[in-house]
């Protein structure tokens, strides 16, 4: 499948209540590369085989939850097609200059039904060793030190119209249905996910009352082995674990649910499958959503129901 | 060695009571234990689920998201549990307000909470 328009999810800008203890959990922990501080005190991160410049910025604020999230699209000629699409529907956009995020070119902001920031853009710096370009090993050291993601994956957020988003997710941005949860009436969705690659889920969101909510941010590990050993790095840091290591029946992925220091919950998460763009998507019902959430424990943990930032 | 001193958390109105070392918030105290009462969410004072009034006792107390508790909060000892470590014997309020998700479908009379005393 060729990639146009929105080619991936970019990165997440985040609150945190104390930088130090942010920048520790995401840099040491966690493993990220710190790629820059900006004039405001934001910090940068990246995974270790990401090629853009970041794609997770910590912002010290005091409250916990989500600023913003973006995504990558092609080229500038699609950026400012988007901006033209989503103004014909009805979204109010507005652009961001280029440089208000280190290396990144303008982008085009919009919120969504469900209350949520998003930024689109079509550029940012690389950084990339040039001996990742030439005859490159398969991993480095940093893919090695702390859990190691390999990059930023996808974000879980809550808000309360779902229906709105995937109007306006499926009918302008180019994204599809992979799967759905449903409630008792079968047709009000209850939790939905969305792909804009042929990944199972690059955004997903669920319904809650209030808007605007991070449920959490995913960054993908390279296997169920690396998942237990991203939970053994959990327990020698004391990182509050919510639910897993285990495996989520909707999407397959094998999963860890904790929080940052802040409260923010992040998930560390391998498997999955890649579905094409004529796949019908998968329901789930509400009588089984245990078993999609948490497919050999079966139950719907509390937490996943009741605890945002 | 040094011996962790250890103080009794006890909920008014109902009869849940654990010990809670000096060192642990007192939410993280609970759980360790496996033991039900505060509602328990990121263990991190953002998501604000394990909100308490603390009627009695002395504790010192970590960052709390102001989404969650007040400047007029935390005068008035309305904080997070996650966030606050006992330096004597507490009794504390549960209060905190939750928001569900779909709730007609999941909501239950006991979530795992205490239910605060009318
Ligand atoms: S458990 Fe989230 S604020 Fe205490
Ligand atoms: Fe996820």
């Amino acid at each position: 499948m060729a990639l146009t328009g929105i080619t991936r999810p970019a990165h997440a800008q985040i609150r945190v209540l104390d930088m130090d203890k942010a920048v520790h959990h995401y840099g040491t922990i966690l493993g990220l590369i710190e790629t820059g501080r900006d004039a405001e005190g934001r910090v940068y991160f990246k995974a270790w085989d990401e090629r853009d410049l970041f794609c997770l910025v910590l912002r010290q604020a005091d409250t916990a939850g989500i600023d913003h999230f973006a995504f990558r699209v092609l080229d500038v000629a699609t950026l400012d097609q988007f901006e033209i699409d989503l103004e014909k529907f009805g979204v109010p956009v507005q652009r961001i200059p280029a440089g208000e995020l280190l290396g990144t070119g303008e982008r085009v902001r919009f919120t969504a039904p469900t209350g949520h920031v998003f930024d689109l853009f079509a550029e940012k710096e690389h950084l990339v060793d040039p001996e990742r370009l030439l005859n490159p090993s398969p991993w480095t050291n940093e893919a090695e030190r702390g859990i190691a993601p390999v990059r930023m994956d996808h974000a879980l957020l809550y808000g309360p119209d779902l229906e709105g988003n995937l109007e306006l997710f499926t009918k302008v941005l180019g994204f599809r249905l992979s799967e759905a949860a449903y409630l008792e009436d079968g047709t009000t969705m209850a939790v939905m996910f969305l792909s804009c690659s042929n990944k199972c889920h690059d955004i997903a969101f669920g319904r809650f009352p209030e808007p605007g909510k991070l449920h959490h941010i995913s960054y993908r590990i390279e296997s169920w082995e690396k998942v237990l050993r991203a939970g053994d790095i959990m327990g020698m840091n004391h990182v509050p674990i919510d639910i897993g290591p285990t495996r989520h029946g909707i999407t397959r992925g094998c999963t860890i649910y904790a929080w940052d220091p802040s409260g923010n919950r992040f998930e560390t998460f391998s498997g999955s499958y890649d579905p094409y763009p004529d796949w019908q998507p998968i329901r789930w019902t509400i009588d089984d959503l245990g078993r999609g959430l948490d497919y050999p424990q079966q139950k719907l943990h509390e937490t996943f129901l009741t605890v945002v930032t | 060695m040094a011996v962790t001193q250890r103080h009794r958390i006890s909920i008014v109105g109902t009869d849940i009571e654990f010990p809670c070392p000096e060192t642990m918030s007192v939410l993280h105290g609970m759980a360790q234990l496996g033991r039900k009462g505060i509602p328990l969410g990121c263990r991190s004072g953002g998501c604000g689920v394990c909100k308490i009034e603390v009627v009695s006792g002395e504790y010192e107390r970590a960052k709390m998201s102001r989404a969650h508790v007040s400047v007029e909060d935390e005068a008035e000892d309305r904080v997070l549990a996650c966030c606050i470590r006992p330096k004597s014997a507490l009794e504390i309020r549960v209060i905190g307000q939750i928001n569900r998700a779909f709730p007609e479908q999941t909501k239950t009379k006991d979530d795992g909470a205490a239910i605060p005393p009318a």
